[in-house]
């Protein structure tokens, strides 16, 4: 109890100094969950776009993005003569500009795709997807942001499309994306006769092994990945990953450094009183405990602050019309362990020299400082 | 050398013994103590008397490790302080400081000021504050037990310190001009309580002082001059 006390007095004590480091704790804890959940939520939209009434995902090996992809129709076609496979369904992925717009992401996917056939339309017949070169069906975010309804004619990259549809998904992804017939896609980003990946659906889920076994006997240049396995696998994501946490791990080494400020302070301010607990027969040990205790206090607040701060960021940017579907604010245990965890570290690491410092006090000498 | 042996009798056990101990400070440019012998006897108060720069309060840290001689042998209970196997147990258990300025912990309570040499010793709780209880009784404290020390006179203060020395029962109470900020009848009060505790609970004190009449009241009165201790 007289332990507590000797730590939370000390915070007390200096009051300002206190909430500038539980508040560097929290800003730094609030970053990092805040990119990492973002740039999380991002991943699975993406993953969830591949993975749409599918389980397997077949594209072209070695390639460091999707969109630089290139499966031939023919391996389509084989693929989907497979008696394992229920439907294999081949989308071109491209990115085009507007006149505001600098990047819309187009889906060129055939008319059985889940993506249009399972939709829901708020506007147009899904029958019509596919019967003119020129029609697109937009998704509800993108005919906000390209002022489109169901008729509109769009300037979409160098041409003009008519919009013959308008989807509802909750995947920010699609619901900002502009979708149009597979062979209109391929002329259209000059890609004739490929696309950039086969989403495959299986009769039986248990045929997975057999049939990335077949892909990779019968095309040496494609490679088949179940949905979780190319989530872990891609590199593209392990860089957005890597990126994420070196963001939020730099926001929360700037924590540290306040925390490491704020206990050299705490310990300098009060050697004589250090001093004292020495006298009266406090341990090295017993020293070090109070000001990682002090230390580990600011961090956990600031944590906890931090946390609560990251949270309401994410709904407040969920609410943010321009970026409908595109947060996810659906926060991972294992990123909530993790974050807290680093601003104990930190707050602990920030607290290893001044501990030491504060050991190496010796009372005689500390008697006689004013 | 002359030998400051301070008790009753050659029957009686010394409980703090210096030999030949020398100090000296900034690379032996300043000498402090030359060759002090002392020795102690238990449940007897002695006063240290000299200038201020003499060296007492040099002699109350070694006595207390909280500083090491350069040369010289300081032992406690006949345990070495230099190749004392444990000196936490020395401040913890054997030795009690009282130092001039109260040096106390502000923002905390009378009580827990009190209490850190329990905390520091793992003393039980209940016998902690039994005997917190006890000792503040003892110097009219107990009625102030929940106030900070700012809200504390100096005389209080110093009971407090006093106290607080006394919290884990030590064999040895040094105390470093214990009455020096204070006046002189707040420093008479404060003396008389020192004294009267000391007796009462057999503890052996050794006192550094500057005033004389106070220091006539102990067993016996020492001289420190020239880096030595005399008989007064």
């Amino acid at each position: 109890m007289i332990f507590l006390r000797l730590i939370l007095t000390n915070l007390r004590r200096h009051r300002i100094r206190s909430v500038i480091s539980i508040a560097g704790i929290a800003f730094s804890v609030a970053a990092m969950l805040t990119v990492v959940t973002i740039l999380q939520g991002a991943i699975g939209m993406f993953s969830s776009i591949l993975s749409s009434d599918s389980e397997i995902i077949v594209f072209e090996r070695n390639v460091s993005d999707l969109f630089f992809s290139n499966v031939p129709d023919a391996a389509v076609t084989e693929i989907a003569s497979w008696s394992m496979v229920s439907h294999a369904d081949p989308v071109l992925f491209g990115i085009v500009s507007s006149a505001d717009h600098p990047i819309i992401t187009c889906f060129g996917v055939t008319a059985a795709d889940a993506r249009i056939s399972k939709a829901t339309w708020i506007a147009g017949d899904k029958r019509s997807f596919g019967l003119h070169s020129d029609d697109v069906v937009l998704g509800e975010r993108a005919a906000e942001f390209l002022s489109a309804k169901l008729g509109s004619i769009v300037e979409i990259g160098h041409g003009s499309f008519h919009v013959i549809g308008v989807m509802k998904t909750t995947n920010g992804f699609e619901d900002g994306g502009v979708f149009m017939a597979l062979e209109a896609a391929q002329r259209f980003f000059h890609k004739e006769g490929t696309s950039s990946v086969i989403t495959i659906k299986l009769r039986n889920k248990e045929d997975a092994l057999a049939f990335k076994s077949m892909v990779k006997t019968k095309f040496a240049d494609l490679i088949a990945l179940e949905d979780a396995e190319f989530t872990h696998s891609y590199s593209q994501f392990k860089i957005l990953k890597a990126t994420a946490w070196a963001v939020g791990g730099c926001g929360l080494l700037l924590g540290g450094l306040g925390v490491a400020n704020t206990m050299i302070m705490s310990v300098f301010t009060r050697i004589r009183e250090i001093a004292i607990l020495r006298v009266c027969g406090f341990s090295n040990n017993q020293i070090a405990v109070m000001i990682f205790g002090e230390s580990a206090l600011v961090s956990v607040l600031g944590a906890f602050m931090g946390l609560l701060i990251g949270t309401c960021f994410l709904y407040a940017l969920k609410l943010v019309p321009d970026l409908h579907g595109y947060v996810d604010v659906t926060i991972q245990p294992i990123v909530l362990l993790i974050v807290i965890a680093l601003s104990l570290l930190t707050g602990v690491a920030g607290a290893l020299y001044p501990a030491i410092y504060a050991m190496r006090i010796r009372a005689v000498e500390a008697l006689r400082f004013e | 050398m002359s030998i400051a042996k301070i008790g009753i009798g050659g029957g009686s056990r010394i409980v703090l013994r210096a030999e030949g101990v020398w100090k000296s400070y900034d690379e032996g440019t300043i000498s402090v103590l030359n060759g002090v012998d002392f020795e102690a006897v238990e449940g007897k108060t002695v006063a240290l008397c000299g200038p201020s720069g003499c060296g007492k309060s040099t002699l109350l840290h070694l006595f207390g490790g909280l500083d090491s001689p350069d040369r010289g042998r300081i032992s406690v209970n006949n345990v070495e302080i230099n190749q004392h196997c444990n000196l936490l147990r020395l401040l913890r258990h054997e030795i009690g400081f009282v130092f001039q300025l109260h040096n106390l912990i502000p923002d905390l309570t009378l009580e827990e000021n009190c209490l850190i040499p329990t905390v520091a010793a793992g003393t039980d709780r209940r016998i902690a504050r039994e005997r917190l209880q006890q000792l503040t009784e003892c110097t009219g404290l107990s009625h102030r037990l929940g106030h900070r020390i700012q809200k504390l006179s100096g005389g209080e203060r110093q009971r407090t310190a006093l106290c607080r020395a006394l919290m884990n029962r030590p064999k040895i109470l040094l105390a470093d001009e214990p009455t020096g900020s204070l006046d002189e009848k707040t420093s008479t009060a404060v003396f008389d309580l020192l004294l009267d505790l000391a007796r009462t609970e057999g503890i052996t004190l050794v006192m550094a002082t500057h005033d004389r009449q106070l220091a006539l009241r102990c067993d016996r009165l020492l001289q420190m001059h020239d880096g030595r201790i005399h008989e007064a």
